[in-house]
Order: C-alpha cells, then structure tokens, then sequence
C-alpha cells in the first residue's frame, strides 16, 4: 500500500481563543517511527488528541488508512481509535491496582478474552519487557524505569497497530533515556508497529527516528529523516536544533552522530590542504541485543557507556570519537591508512576486557562480540560512501569476542 | 482589498468583544452565574443519565458488589453508631417533653415515626456522604489530575461507565439497606433510654410503635433514601470527575476543594430534597 497510514491535510484547528493548529500537513508513514519535535505549546497535544480521534478539526482534513475521518462512522471511528494505544508522559498507570490488574485492564474491559487468555496475554507481555514476577506490586512500589516499562506493556498488550508515546523519556537521566530510546525501536522492530514519539530529547532521538518532523506554531516546518534537518536553512529550525542540541551525546560522553559527520568534514579538508590521509572505524557492540533482551534495556546502556569508556581510553589525542547508532561507534582516525586502522581494531581487540566492560555483570556471557570495520577515506570521498565502505563485510570487516 | 492569509481568515479569529459599559459590568457577573449554574445543572443531569444507563453494561455486576463493599458495608459500623446514639437522645429528650404532659406511653410511637420518617434516611444519607461520598470524590479527583481517567479514553473504556456506574448502582443498593439498619438500631437505641433507663413501660413502647407506624411511612423513608443514594453519589462523582475544571484551584488542592464542595453540596441537597419528597409524600 503505497498511501500514508494518517495524513493531515491542511488542518485548522481553533481552542477557546487559541489558534493551536494553522494548517499542518503532514504524513506519517506506516511501520515507522516517526518523531514530531517543537517547543512547548506549540500543539504537540492538540495534534496528538486530532489523530486519536478525541477532537475534530475546524477545517482541513485527516485521512486516516486512506479514508478522511470526517466521512467514517461512528463504528469505523471506534474501530480505529482501537488501533492505539497511548503512552503519557507521566505513565498515568492506575496507582490503586497491582501491576497484573493495569496491564490487564485494556483486555478485561475492551475484548471478550477468557480469564485464562487474558493472563497468558499479560504474562507474555510482562516477561518480554522483563517484568516477570511482580504482578502484585502496585505502581508506586516500583522504580521510575519499571513504571515505563509497565507502561509500555499497557500500551503494548492489546497488539496495537500504532503507539503514541507522549514524551516518554523527560526527568530521566541518560541511561534509562538511552535505555527507553532502545526499548521502543527494540519492540518497533520485533513487533513492527508504527510509533509516533513526541520527544525533546534532540539528538538521542535520531539514533531511532525514521522521520523526523518539526511543528511550530501549528505548522509543520519540516518533514523528513533525522539527518537532512542539520541541513535545512531555515534559520528557525536551525536555531531551536542547535539551542538544544548537545555536542556530546550524554550516554557514552563521545561526540553526536552531527559531530562525527562534522569530524569527518574537518579531517577531509585537512587532507586536501595538508594531505594527511585518515581512516574510519567502525565498532559495533553486537553482544547489546542478547544483553537487553537478558538484562533489560538499563543494563545494556550502562554496557554500551563502559565499551565507549573503554574505547576512549585508547584512542590517540588527535583522533576523533562519536556516536554513529543505538549500538555503534565511530573514530575518525588521523594520519593513519587502512593498515594502521587494521593494527588498531587488533589492538584494540586484545586491550579489551569483557569485565572491564560489563562489571561482571553478565558472568553467563562467555564473550562479548564486537565488530569492527574500516576504511580510509579517499580525497573528496562522501561521508556516507566512506562509512557504508567501513561497515562493508566483503573488504574490512573483524569480529572479536571480548573475554 | 489586500489578499487574506492563513492568520486573517475567520477560522482561526477570536470573537470580537462588545464594549463595556456600566450595565454590563452590573449584569456579567450575575449572568455568567446562572449561565454556570444551568450549564452545571445540565452537565450533572447529562453525567447522571449515562451514568445510570451504563449500569447495565457488560461487566459491571463484580465492580458493583465491590462497590456495595465499600459504600455500604463498609459504612455498616458508623451508621449503625449513629443510629444507636441518635436513639438514645431521641429516646431521653421525648420522655423529658412527654412526661410534663404525662403521656409517656406514646414515647414509642414517637420514637419511631421521626426516625423512620425524617432522621433515619436523612442522617444515614450524611454518614454515608462524610464517610464514602468524601472517598468518592478524592479517588475520582485524583484519577482525573494523574491522566488516568483520559488514559482509559484511550483504551477505549468509557470512564463514566467503568468508574461512576458501579458507584451510582452500589449507592443506590446500600442507601435503603443501611436506612432500614438505622432505623431500627435508633429504635433499639430509643428503647434502651426510654424503657431501660428512664423506666417507660416496654409493653406501651412497642404497641404504641406497632399501631402508629405503617407501610406508607416506612415506604415514604425508602423512598428518600433512594433519592438521597441519587443525589449524593451524582455529586461526589460529578465533583470528582470535572476536579480538572475548577477555577478556584489547581493540582492536589483542586481534589481537596472538589471534595469540601461534595460534602457541603451532598449535605444542603439532602436536606433540600428531604423537604421537597416530604411535601409530596404527606
């Protein structure tokens, strides 16, 4: 199907004496996970209650799966509201029942499931966000991580075709950000719903962001993947990114996925005036996955932070260390061809260790796996073309089990 | 004429103001008033309404005897405190009246008429507002200010039927049960001070009760209560339920206005429409 799942076409909408929305247009694509970014009040809400349904636009229209809203009935409204689910800001779990009665609630009420299916549907749930085991705590004798995670397995239980999640990741401090960021785009993958994330966590967000739109006063400024917004001139965008934008990504302390497209453009112009050749790598904690999914998420941040620590440790003064993905790092390495960055992912591979890493934190793990690639960047070489050489499998490419 | 753009058109345009004058600065207020009173009356009669239809949707039958135990059961030991000592005071003051006259033989009759007619649904219907209504109001409240109740609109669960229905039905189940248990605890509460203590003839009190009392007062009493089950449970769910839309206060303490103004709301309408079914009803 080649239609948007929800398209706004040149939607007015008008609170009290409050022109919230002035004509948004905007397409939200199936299977994705689409981020809508802006400063508060400028109707991040509004247009979040417009697509579930809760309110109707003064003019304009939404076509919801190809079909404008206004012209559906009430069944077919009611039908679609059932394909979300909704994840609040501040969780808003039900605090007088246990965490079993929460996560069931949506069932019990809204399907005509059994007792018995309704508790295998829960029990599934809660296992797979790793909350076995505590179905009868209530809310508030949980942590804050475990919160969202209930949360999550409300929003996630009725198998919903798409998931709002409202600022899901404001008050929490880098590792469980990190950690949430690689639960949605964990599930989003593992279950392929669409998700549409309300976030003002820029640039942590990109790392799981398919599309990225950016609302201002009621209009969509810009629609698009994360990585063109850095790009577009419109001095207001450029101002509220860079605003708040910070130069370090805050989980592994390295730079952001913009510093290190920026490294690169620093070290290319060095080769074209002082022609000092420098190389890529690439490193990829691919143990991070099983640790997740064994651990949880806050674990397998709390990893990630100690590999970049460690990596740092050993890269030379004049190179350049940043964040590339939800599990990858990049080091612009300078004055080094394509063996010296060979010779470093093997040193590199015999420097580390895995309890240096983990803590002993995963003593059933035998060995942590990494991968490396490599390459050196030819003179007035592509950013992207360089990288999709490093991490090409045919020509550079090392794995390493870390003990 | 210059074109118009997207911020000129009348879709986005506030309301123009009238200017203000003298007249209008006397009348606003008093019209803005009775515009919220009515819109409120109406909101709460639209509220209770499908409220009342809701009761009977499906699953509701658990959630309606967990409600019975919290309004009514619960509510079982105070009610019946009350009606033991509200007795006693009835039981002593009447003799103290009727034995200057030296009709001490009717204490029994009247005894029981006033508790069954007037103090018996009136003073459990106020029990029940101070002790279950209160809750009522608080729980809803904060529901409402923590997101829970617009988090079940999204899981498409009407609130009104999942949170208020169960709680209008189980006040209308308990209100008469726990009137009956109060009347006749208030009569036993009344035999011990008159005929115990203050040594009235036990035989005349309970003839005297069994010849005066009849069905219709008994029936007359039951009806206040389920009147009384209505309006009670209508405003501490109603007040709980809009604790977002106070102007008066925000947060924590909006829930706490929210739930005086149940209580002093329940209490005045109780009254007010004790005196309205009683004029009906003699």
């Amino acid at each position: 199907m080649t239609h948007p799942l929800i398209e706004f076409r040149n939607v007015h909408k008008t609170l009290g004496s409050t022109y919230v929305l002035r004509g948004t247009n905007l397409k939200i694509p199936r299977g994705k996970i689409t981020t809508i970014i802006g400063k508060s009040g400028t109707g991040k809400s509004v247009f979040f209650k417009h697509i579930i349904g809760l309110l109707t636009p003064d003019a304009g229209e939404i076509i919801c799966d190809g079909k404008p809203m206004s012209e559906m009935t009430r069944a077919e409204r009611w039908e679609w509201r059932g394909k979300f689910s909704y994840m609040f800001q501040n969780m808003a779990l039900f605090d007088s029942m246990t965490v079993y009665d929460n996560v069931a609630l949506p069932l019990d009420q809204g399907t005509s499931l059994s007792r018995d299916e309704i508790r295998t549907k829960v029990h599934e749930r809660l296992q797979q966000l790793d909350l076995a085991g505590i179905d009868h705590k209530y809310p508030s004798e949980l942590s804050g991580g475990m919160q969202k995670r209930v949360a999550m397995a409300r929003a996630l239980v009725t198998s919903p075709e798409i998931i709002l999640f409202d600022e899901p990741t404001t008050g929490l401090d880098p590792i469980r950000k990190n950690a949430v960021h690689s639960m949605i785009s964990e599930y989003q993958n593992k279950f392929g719903f669409t998700v549409i994330l309300i976030s003002h966590e820029i640039p942590d967000v990109f790392l799981i962001t398919q599309q990225l739109c950016m609302l201002d006063e009621g209009k969509i400024l810009f629609q698009g993947p994360p990585e063109d917004i850095q790009d577009v001139n419109d001095p207001m965008i450029h101002a509220f990114i860079t605003g708040l934008t910070n130069p370090q990504d805050e989980l592994t302390g390295m730079g952001t996925v913009t510093q290190g497209k920026q490294d690169y453009q620093n070290a290319m112009t060095r080769l074209k005036d002082e022609k000092s050749a420098f190389s890529i790598v690439v490193l990829t904690l691919e143990s991070i996955d099983a640790i997740n999914e064994n651990l949880g998420h806050i674990k397998g941040q709390m990893i990630l932070k100690n590999f970049s620590a460690a990596v740092q440790q050993h890269i030379r003064k004049e190179d350049s260390c940043s964040r590339r993905g939800l599990k990858q790092l990049m080091i612009v390495r300078q004055n080094a061809g394509a063996e010296d960055a060979r010779q470093f992912c093997f040193r590199l591979a015999k420097a580390l260790r895995k309890e240096q890493i983990t803590n002993g934190a995963v003593p059933e793990l035998p060995a942590l796996n990494i991968s490396a690639g490599f390459a050196e960047a030819p003179l007035g070489a592509a950013f992207d073309d360089v990288l999709a050489n490093a991490g090409s499998r045919e020509s550079t490419f090392l794995e390493f089990k870390i003990q | 004429m210059a074109p118009m753009t997207t911020n000129d058109n009348k879709i986005g345009r506030p309301l123009a103001q009238p200017p203000e004058t003298l007249l209008s600065r006397l009348f606003e207020p008093l019209g803005q008033r009775v515009v919220g009173l009515v819109n409120n009356l109406g909101a709460a009669a639209i509220f209770l309404i499908k409220a009342l239809v809701l009761i009977f949707g499906r699953k509701q039958f658990r959630a309606i005897v967990q409600q019975i135990n919290i309004i009514g059961a619960k509510t079982v030991n105070i009610v019946a405190l009350v009606g033991f000592f509200t007795g006693m005071v009835m039981g002593l003051q009447l003799y103290y009246t009727l034995v200057k006259y030296g009709s001490t033989g009717v204490l029994g009759s009247a005894v029981a008429l006033s508790i069954i007619r007037e103090l018996g649904p009136v003073l459990t219907a106020i029990m029940i507002t101070a002790r279950a209504g209160s809750s009522m109001t608080a729980e809803i409240g904060i529901q409402r200010n923590s997101e829970q109740i617009d988090a079940l609109f999204t899981m498409r669960i009407d609130p009104i039927g999942y949170l208020i229905s169960p709680k209008i039905a189980a006040a209308i189940v308990s209100f008469p049960i726990l009137t009956a248990l109060f009347d006749l605890i208030g009569i036993l509460g009344g035999y011990i001070s008159g005929v115990v203590l203050m040594g009235v003839n036990e035989g005349a009190y309970f003839y005297r009760i069994q010849s005066s009392v009849e069905m219709t007062d008994i029936n007359g009493g039951f009806i206040k209560s389920l009147v009384f089950a209505v309006i009670v449970s209508t405003i501490c769910c109603y007040q709980g339920y809009f604790t977002h839309m106070r102007k008066d206060s925000y947060g924590a303490r909006s829930v706490s206005f929210a739930t005086t103004s149940a209580v002093v709301l329940s209490c005045v309408s109780i009254l007010v429409a004790d005196y309205i079914v009683t004029s009906f009803l003699l």
